[in-house]
């Protein structure tokens, strides 16, 4: 069956969309055809600067025919109705309509039309122009082409022409005056003439003839083989970047690699410095010699032609453009040094952080003193950590980061370094902003990076505690100020370097240490996130945990958003959300590595035996309880009475609850989890045995309450652990 | 696409009167030359707009003209004041005054593209010994309310103009899209005549006596006005400046308003230049704090908005 190609020819398509929109163009003509009932074959789709280009397999010759049926008037109706039916069904006369039997309701007309398939053509056709005209460029403009419904054809850049063979035949169409046909152009200047083209085969073929390869991957290949050899040939190696390979592919149809050369004193500058601006404002790739390391003072860049001198003068221009490039990052460099970092910190006080949370520089003081606080927690020297924090936004400032935001922390740690500071105080400048996503590493305590963690932690937990100070929070559509990602930071902080934090206090310490204006009722009431009834006046504190500590209300709402995270965290390791919620809502649980500990041991409890066993248990006794309390609308919750006790597995049972609260209790004390899940499975016999042999329900009015009461105290029992009634199965 | 226009070898073309122009070794013949180039595409060569502007853009010729249906070609030097951009004369690259050559084709015509590259050929960057590239820089100016689809254009990897599809102006819709070229003459002439240091830049194109430098004609410029920009401009008055042009505009747009026309929206909008303008050296002095910053840009705006609104209402606007 034949084959469909499509080219779109227009200007300049910026490099960072041509992947996406070429993934658009595949899926939109595919489906629209398929919508249309034109089952075609395998389709791919290409993007060079000039083009978005799409073939298809197997286009079938035309459409399936359809039978339609439309239901009609009843035998006898008024004329206009008749009409009015005639009229809607295509049909000349009555005569053409069907007539069908309804006894209870009146015969009625009905007219049955085969409605024969669509040329491929003519779909092709529809579909190719409505794509085209509801294309989803995230952003495109207007350039004086007029649709015929009187808006205007919008495009990346002005769309120029367009190819659309169906078999080699054009496919006739005109969308915004542009017609279709079968010629296109090649490379802007070594292939500018019109040629037409035959097929996929031809058109790639002629493409390349004209110094155009049509496959971007093809031409990113070409790019990397080329910048690996030139590099060997010059005993240097590649700075590898895929992101920068991907946007030179897009910024040539004809892609040829060149090296240039930089002065050497340039490497003076810290070599991220120098490969940042090569590469952010020329694409130039950097160079490392193979053994050392070190930066070469060499580079390459990607040009779109091979000229006559073998590109001289391109070599020679990019030279000069590089020079200066590099001439302003050493000013920067050199202008920085000049400032201590201190001063720097001082002129934070000029940039606002966030209207409602004031600048940089009150910023930075809040985090000095969450820093200090958390020191203590990570074994962290308690005053450098507040040194690192103090400093650890300075760089911002810097002209450096101001030309190369991406350099921020790094920028800092060598402004540090270069004046002499502590060697960790400046590798927490670097670390503080780490982990940047869910890939990024961690610091780690047993790396030497305490003083780093604990400056990460503060700088994390100052921005959500400032967020949601002034009722900033994720919602499900947003999260402008990165928040989740700030929650997870912390987890995977404090969970992969093991640490105790009572995030609750740090938190609420954070919360008293801001000072918001006002905020609007609204921000505060569109709470996202809650565990507990939310109070809209600030600074109400509570009481939490079994130590009796204040704890913020918000904190405690900001508690129940560290829970959500934790749960999608750990959810993408592979554990339990129920299981999570069941230690969660024992309440008081602020502390992430004790949560994480106490849902692991839980999980293997429940893969025991006697931890599936108890847990059928302890439902069975919170459902009759829930029955009966909804019956007699009265709690059973508190002490059954000793000397009521009758039955010997009641008496058993009541031992065994007394001994395993004890035990889980103490066990939980030393936070050995294990223990307490091994004490908790000898409650299951004695439960086993409450069920078979004693009726809970037995007309003695008091006897039956006081073994209600002792089916709350199964539960009562448990609760040291978790809470069994959240868990699912 | 094909272009129009014939391919001739660089630097020797016949200007007007035959006069032959050196566009590689002199600055002025550089402007003559790409003048001429416009000149024969129809486009009406202006001379520079007799205000301080920050750029090409803000020239009436580009900002208003650029609005309405009636077709508009033309092209003139403007000279671009940016004063936090000097450095005493001490940085081979950076001035606070320079030039700019703008173009502005309403219809844009389909060719453009093309045309501009011819224009590169005439002062000898031939696009094909040398690696020319279009490359995406969306267009925006705050001040301006305006916006547009683009490219920077780079010559062996330096930036050599500014290509610009206008889609909206003083938050108004284009009703015909006109293409906007700026040329950065300095830098262009640099590398044209192979110089690393804007001084040097021949200006006349002589080497006998009467040869002249950019340097000679500008570098006692660039130093006094860093001064005046940095050091000496007296920041109460300018804030005075600011308030009166802006009353100005708003009192001018008032008067000059009627149910059906419009008749004072050109001088309104010198009051919007002028409070631009203030604006920027006020910058300059650093006086200015990052929420003070935005809310003079947004001053300016409205200023810009409402002008363009006048405009519209105007001959020149195609009322």
């Amino acid at each position: 069956m034949p084959e469909l190609l499509l080219e779109l020819f227009s200007e300049e398509i910026p490099a960072c969309l041509q992947a996406r929109a070429a993934d658009d163009l595949r899926r939109l003509v595919s489906d629209g055809l398929k919508a249309r009932g034109l089952e075609v074959g395998e389709a791919e789709s290409f993007a060079t600067p000039q083009r978005l280009a799409l073939v298809i397999d197997d286009v079938p010759a035309k459409s399936p025919a359809v039978s339609e049926e439309r239901k009609g008037p009843r035998v006898g109706a008024p004329e206009a109705a008749v009409k009015g039916f005639l009229k809607a069904a295509g049909l000349a006369a009555l005569s053409e309509a069907d007539v069908v039997k309804d006894e209870k309701k009146g015969d009625y007309y009905v007219a049955r039309t085969k409605k024969p398939g669509s040329k491929a053509a003519e779909i092709i056709a529809e579909v190719v122009t409505e794509t085209v005209g509801q294309f989803p460029w995230p952003k495109s403009m207007r350039f004086n082409r007029p649709l015929d419904n009187g808006s205007e054809l919008r495009w990346i850049r002005p769309l120029h022409s367009i190819v659309c063979l169906l078999g080699g035949k054009v496919v006739p169409f005109e969308i915004a005056g542009i017609k279709s046909g079968k010629t296109t152009s090649g490379h802007r200047f070594l292939g500018n003439e019109r040629f037409a083209v035959k097929d996929f085969v031809d058109y790639e073929k002629q493409l390349k003839k004209h110094k155009v390869i049509l496959d971007t991957a093809r031409r990113a290949e070409i790019i990397a083989d080329e910048a690996r050899a030139l590099a060997k040939n010059a005993k240097l190696a590649l700075v590898e970047d895929e992101a920068l390979l991907a946007e030179n592919a897009g910024l040539t149809e004809w892609p040829v690699v060149l090296m240039g050369a930089f002065d050497k004193s340039f490497l003076k500058v810290p070599a991220e410095c120098l490969i940042t601006s090569m590469k952010t404002h020329q694409k130039c790739f950097s160079l490392r010699e193979p053994r050392s390391k070190k930066l070469a003072n060499k580079f390459l860049l990607v040009s779109n032609l091979k000229t006559k001198d073998g590109g001289k003068k391109i070599v020679a221009g990019n030279e000069k453009v590089i020079a200066a490039r590099l001439d302003d990052a050493k000013f920067f460099w050199e202008q920085d040094l000049k400032h201590p970092l201190d001063e720097m910190a001082n002129a934070l006080d000029r940039i606002t952080f966030h209207e409602k949370l004031g600048s940089q520089k009150q910023r930075v003081e809040r985090i000095a003193d969450l820093a200090f606080q958390i020191g203590g927690s990570v074994d962290a020297d308690k005053e450098y950590a507040r040194r690192a924090a103090q400093l650890c936004k300075a760089d911002l400032v810097s002209g450096m980061v101001g030309e190369f935001p991406e350099l921020q922390g790094l920028m800092g740690r060598y402004y540090a370094e270069a004046a002499g500071t502590k060697p960790d105080i400046a590798r927490a400048i670097e670390l503080h902003y780490k982990p940047k996503g869910p890939t990024d590493t961690v610091p780690k305590e047993d790396e030497g990076d305490a003083v780093a963690i604990a400056v990460a932690l503060a700088d994390k937990l100052d921005t959500l505690v400032g967020f949601w100070a002034i009722g900033e929070k994720p919602t499900g559509s947003g999260d402008p100020y990165q928040l989740r990602r700030a929650a997870l930071g912390v987890i995977r902080l404090v969970l992969e370097n093991d640490l105790r934090l009572q995030i609750g206090s740090i938190t609420t310490a954070g919360f008293e240490q801001i000072r918001v204006p006002d905020v609007p009722k609204s921000a505060q009431e569109s709470t996202t996130y809650k565990l507990t009834g939310q109070s809209t006046e600030l600074r109400v504190m509570r009481d939490f945990g079994d130590e009796g500590r204040q704890i913020d209300d918000r904190a405690i709402d900001l508690l129940a958003f560290f829970a959500d995270r934790l749960k999608v965290h750990l959810r993408e390791k592979g554990a339990r959300h129920d299981l999570i919620d069941a230690v969660f809502s024992l309440g008081g649980q602020d502390d992430l590595a004790l949560i994480v500990k106490r849902v692991d041991a839980l999980g293997e409890f429940l893969q025991t035996d006697d931890g599936a066993n108890l847990l059928t248990g302890v439902k069975r006794a919170q459902n009759i309880l829930s029955i009966e309390e909804k019956k007699d609308k009265v709690s059973y919750a508190g002490t059954y009475e000793v000397a009521l006790l009758k039955d010997k597995e009641e008496l058993a049972l009541a031992a065994a609850i007394e001994s395993v609260r004890q035990d889980t209790e103490a066990a939980i004390e030393v936070e050995n989890f294990a223990g307490a899940m091994r004490a908790l499975a000898e409650l299951r016999a004695p439960v086993d045995a409450f069920f078979d042999h004693v009726t809970v329900n037995v007309d003695d009015s008091k006897l039956r309450e006081n073994r209600l009461r002792m089916l709350s105290e199964i539960r009562a029992a448990t609760l040291t652990v978790a809470d069994f009634t959240k868990i699912s199965g | 696409m094909p272009t129009n226009v014939a391919v001739k070898s660089a630097g020797r073309h016949a200007g007007p009167n035959g006069v032959v122009l050196h566009p590689e070794k002199s600055f002025q013949d550089l402007i003559l030359t790409l003048q001429t180039f416009w000149a024969d595409q129809g486009c009406v060569i202006l001379q520079p707009y007799d205000m301080e502007v920050g750029a090409g853009t803000f020239h009436p010729a580009t900002a208003l003209r650029a609005l309405g249906p009636k077709p508009w070609n033309a092209a003139y030097v403007q000279p671009s004041r940016r004063p936090t951009d000097g450095r005493y004369g001490e940085n081979p690259n950076r001035l606070q005054h320079y030039y700019q050559l703008q173009v502005i084709m309403k219809p844009t015509p389909a060719d453009i593209q093309d045309l501009y590259l011819e224009s590169l050929r005439r002062i000898g960057l031939s696009p094909e010994t040398h690696d020319i590239r279009f490359v995406e820089d969306d267009w925006e100016s705050p001040t301006l309310g305006a916006w547009g689809l683009g490219w920077e254009v780079w010559c062996d990897g330096m930036e050599v103009s500014q290509f610009t599809y206008f889609q909206q102006v003083g938050g108004f819709d284009c009703d015909v899209v006109s293409a906007e070229i700026t040329y950065g003459l300095e830098r262009l002439a640099m590398y044209v005549q192979g110089v690393d240091r804007v001084y040097d830049l021949s200006f006349n194109g002589r080497s006998d006596a009467r040869r002249l430098s950019y340097g000679d004609i500008f570098l006692q410029a660039e130093q006094e006005y860093s001064r005046f920009n940095f050091e000496y401009a007296d920041t109460e008055l300018l804030q005075q400046h600011f308030k009166d042009a802006e009353k100005e505009c708003q009192a001018l747009l008032k008067q000059g308003e009627s149910d059906t026309c419009h008749e004072m929206a050109l001088p309104a909008y010198d009051q919007c230049i002028k409070a631009s303008h203030v604006f920027n050296l006020l910058d300059a002095r650093g006086v200015i704090s990052v929420t003070e910053r935005q809310s003079y840009i947004l001053r300016v705006r409205e200023m810009a908005k409402a002008c363009c609104a006048a405009w519209l209402k105007t001959e020149g606007g195609g009322a």
